[in-house]
């Protein structure tokens, strides 16, 4: 059979859950591994609303709020399970995209990215006030998915660290498998090509409003999904979950890494992951650092981290 | 019957005059060319006709239905299709990606089943890629079929947005300046080519300053000098007429015939 | 009455400010497509160094002049360091670099100036006013007065010489005005420097009133944008009053619905806005070329 870009890439990234934690030292890794694909899997919606559309969205870090507290209020109050907590978030993030996109979706350049920007704004303020509700932003429990208990129960038994990281690279593994079949599929073939020229795609046929709101509904349930897994791994949850700094930072990971590739943006996601990890020794540096690489990457390798250096390994392989 | 019906199209871009009251008709089969010199408003009337602006006057009629100002996908829909004086290609995909875009009507389905890569999902992009391959061919593009299109020269690009307009399989196909940096062979096999769709039934729209190539292909020529219709008719009675000659022709007509 | 007055008024000092930050975002817009979104950072800038260099024994006129010399500087470097290399670079990348620009000044911010907040004396001492039963601070008076003779300055500044003439002929058509000798990466240069100097002018302004620390930027920046969206991106005259009429709004949510939810009117509003209105009060409308 030959290896088709989509299971090398799949392949590729479930050798890399499978095998890296052979080389952990502690069990903290695993934490931060989760941690590495939960972001993993909110910035694969990002390779879709802008690598593959090309449409920046400043406010996804809403839909992440909105997923991360239907898991922290849904059992409490609806008496819902978590797990179908996770699909209420969804559902929500999905009715609220499609609300703010379908009117701005039509405009272009800055529109979509100031109106999500309000959007994410007016979500972390509502978490944030509505103390009667989600408690303020000190933050809120989150009740256990129950799924560990499930599988101790069938004589699995996995630390809580390794049960988050085999289960979010498992989550991280379907998300990219959803997001490879999109890229060859016929409507990932018409947002790619509403990305390279709007008007001509639109003189093939391609209704260019309604794909655009396609792709920001579905982005908007991947950041949602993640913002529940977020949630329920830490069993905590604040209002930080939907600021602006972490929209920005979804944003980064992927163009960091490379928004056009499903590999790439996962780097970017583990990249921007690991970076306060690391610099916990340079802590009063971090914000200088974490700037001077977002700009130094935007200048020098456009494409993003991944696509750069892979270009540059087989130009000098020819 | 006519196919394409152009009823007074104008337009005005801050109180500039750019088209005024332009009318002709376009029959199946038909290949009617607009000629006028730089800036006589050619590129802005084809705009008007792809819904790409709206126009401030006029009506476009398109199988007896009225088509003005409907959005480029609604009329592709409806059978119009077109390229761009300047390039719109689908920059960071492949030749043939470029070609399948063009089977997007044929081709669309449920996003969920893309999404899943379901066999109907992957049956239809089939189906396009096949329909895409065979363009290629016929525009000589089958051997670059997988490079990257940002890659390609002006001429292959050019053929590359033809083959795209044709995979819409159109009942009306706009050419806007197909053969625009094209050497004397790639102009001819064009002109072969779009020929050879005109006999398949096809209506013809086309924007080209070639004159060579418009004399020898089209049936019907309309001329536009600072935005109106100065003259129409077949290549011969065009190029003798004195108002043309004055407006137009006087300047190139040299080098066409010369 | 005098309630209505006192919200008026305060609301018209805050929405001074962000439509001189909306005005930063209007002109380096204009110059060059991008969104600048480190234009808090000069607002912060402003204040922080002026605040500094006073402290440091320099008179406050003479301080704060240094922090819009400084600002001025900084924002040409941006320019030439970030945004001049990264020329036809997508949409997205510019909105990472110029984010990334301003992550990277509050972090500089952070270590050479300290995390604390400050502020430095009024200009005119602390005695408020009062105009129809409402108070107003003098410093207000210099804050609105100080952005209406910006916007004077600037009006005559794009008509009367003939710098401004260049400025404006290249937001209007790039290619032209090199075309025509306007040398525009000089007139990328200039607006940097403008907007930035306006930005750090209105830190200076308003740091007596609102105070000042190391994190101001962002929520300012954000504002700002708002402001400049809601009176149509790239018009002066839409920076001026969305910038007033996001202060007036934020000010009479604040005195009569909720203070916790000031801020999210302005952003409902922006949406409305966008949904009904979308290219802003003032904006123009773009045609595509194809």
């Amino acid at each position: 059979m030959k290896l088709t870009p989509k299971t090398a890439t799949l392949l590729v990234l479930a050798a890399l859950i499978a095998l890296t934690p052979l080389f952990f030292p502690s069990g903290y890794y695993y934490r931060v591994g989760a941690l590495i694909f939960v972001n993993g899997l909110s910035v694969l919606g990002i390779v879709i609303l802008t690598g593959y559309a090309g449409q920046v969205s400043l406010g996804h870090a809403g839909f992440a709020g909105i997923g991360a507290y239907a898991c922290a209020l849904a059992p409490v109050h609806l008496g819902l399970h978590p797990a179908l907590a996770i699909v209420l978030g969804a559902v929500i993030s999905a009715i609220m995209a499609w609300l703010v996109g379908r009117p701005i979706l039509r405009l272009k350049g800055y529109y979509l990215g100031v109106a999500s920007l309000g959007f994410g704004i007016l979500v972390s303020m509502v978490l944030s006030n509505e103390r009667w509700l989600t408690k303020g932003p000190d933050g809120i429990e989150v009740p256990d998915l129950g799924l560990r208990d499930l599988l101790k129960d069938m004589g699995l038994k996995l630390a809580n660290g390794e049960f988050w990281y085999f289960f979010s690279g498992i989550c991280l593994l379907i998300g990219a498998w959803l997001v490879l079949n999109l890229y060859n599929s016929p409507t990932g073939r018409a947002l790619r090509a509403l990305h390279g020229s709007e008007i001509a795609a639109r003189t093939v046929g391609v209704d260019v409003a309604k794909l655009k709101l396609q792709a920001f509904v579905i982005s908007a349930v991947y950041a949602s999904v993640a913002g529940s897994l977020l949630a329920l791994m830490n069993k905590f949850v604040t209002p930080d979950v939907a600021g602006f700094m972490h929209s920005i930072e979804m944003v980064t990971m992927a163009v960091l890494g490379g928004a056009g590739s499903v590999l790439g943006a996962i780097f970017g996601a583990g990249i921007l992951t690991l970076l306060p990890q690391v610099l916990t020794v340079f802590a009063e540096y971090e914000q200088l650092m974490l700037g001077a690489v977002m700009m130094l990457v935007m200048i020098f390798m456009r494409d993003g981290l991944l696509p750069s250096v892979l270009r540059k390994i087989r130009g000098r392989g020819e | 019957m006519s196919l394409l019906e152009i009823q007074g199209l104008g337009i005005t871009f801050g109180g500039l005059r750019a088209v005024h009251d332009v009318s002709f008709k376009v029959k199946p089969g038909e290949i009617v060319s607009v000629i006028g010199p730089n800036g006589a408003g050619k590129t802005t009337l084809f705009n008007m006709i792809s819904g790409v602006y709206q126009p401030g006057a006029g009506k476009v009629v398109l199988s007896g239905e009225d088509v003005t100002a409907m959005s480029p996908h609604l009329l592709a829909r409806r059978g119009m299709s077109r390229t761009f004086q300047n390039l719109q290609i689908f920059q960071g995909m492949t030749v043939l990606e470029n070609a399948v875009s063009g089977y997007h009507l044929q081709e669309r389905g449920p996003i969920l089943a893309d999404l899943l890569g379901l066999p109907s999902s992957r049956r239809r992009a089939r189906a396009a890629e096949e329909g895409a391959r065979a363009l290629l061919a016929r525009v000589g593009l089958d051997r670059a079929a997988e490079r990257e299109a940002a890659n390609l020269s002006y001429g292959a690009l050019k053929r590359l947005e033809i083959a795209r307009a044709l995979a819409l399989q159109p009942k009306v196909l706009l050419l806007d300046e197909p053969a625009a940096g094209c050497n004397a062979v790639e102009t001819e096999e064009i002109d072969h080519l779009i020929a050879e769709v005109a006999a398949s039934g096809v209506a013809i729209l086309l924007v080209e300053h070639d004159m060579k190539m418009v004399m020898r292909i089209s049936n019907h020529i309309v001329v536009l000098d600072h935005g109106e219709k100065i003259a129409e008719g077949d290549p011969a009675t065009v190029s003798r007429d004195p108002a043309v000659i004055a407006a137009y022709l006087g300047t190139e007509a040299e080098h066409a015939h010369g | 009455m005098s309630e209505l007055m006192q919200f008026l008024l305060s609301g018209a000092t805050v929405g001074a400010v962000y439509a001189l930050v909306a005005l930063g975002f209007t002109i380096i817009y204009n110059a060059s497509d991008v969104v600048n979104f480190a234009q808090g950072e000069f607002v912060m800038l402003g204040g922080m160094t002026t605040v500094f260099a006073h402290a440091a024994g320099l008179p406050l006129p003479l301080a704060a002049l240094v922090a819009v010399v400084a600002t001025s500087a900084l924002g040409v470097a941006l320019n030439k360091l970030a945004i001049e290399p990264a020329r036809g670079a997508p949409v997205v990348s510019l909105i990472i670099i110029t984010i990334g620009a301003s992550i990277f000044i509050r972090g500089a911010a952070q270590l050479v100036f300290d995390k604390q907040i400050h502020r430095f004396p009024a200009f005119t001492g602390d005695d408020p006013l009062h105009i129809l039963g409402a108070t107003i601070l003098p410093q207000s008076l210099w804050v609105i007065g100080g952005a209406l003779v910006v916007f004077v300055a600037l009006w005559l500044f794009f008509t009367r010489t003939l710098t401004g003439r260049a400025v404006l002929a290249t937001s209007n058509n790039r290619l032209a005005a090199q075309l025509v000798g306007i040398n525009t990466n000089w007139v990328m240069t200039l607006s940097f420097a403008l907007s930035a100097g306006i930005g750090a002018l209105a830190g200076v302004l308003v740091t007596p009133i609102t105070m000042t620390s190391y994190d101001v930027g962002i929520a300012l920046a954000l504002k700002g944008f708002a402001a400049a969206m809601l009176g149509g991106m790239g018009n002066p005259k839409g920076a001026l009053v969305g910038g007033i009429l996001l202060g007036l709004l934020e000010s009479l949510t604040a005195g009569y619905l909720s203070s916790t939810y000031k801020d999210a009117a302005a952003f409902i509003v922006i949406l409305g806005v966008l949904f009904f209105m979308p290219q802003g009060l003032f904006g123009r409308k773009s045609t595509d070329r194809v």
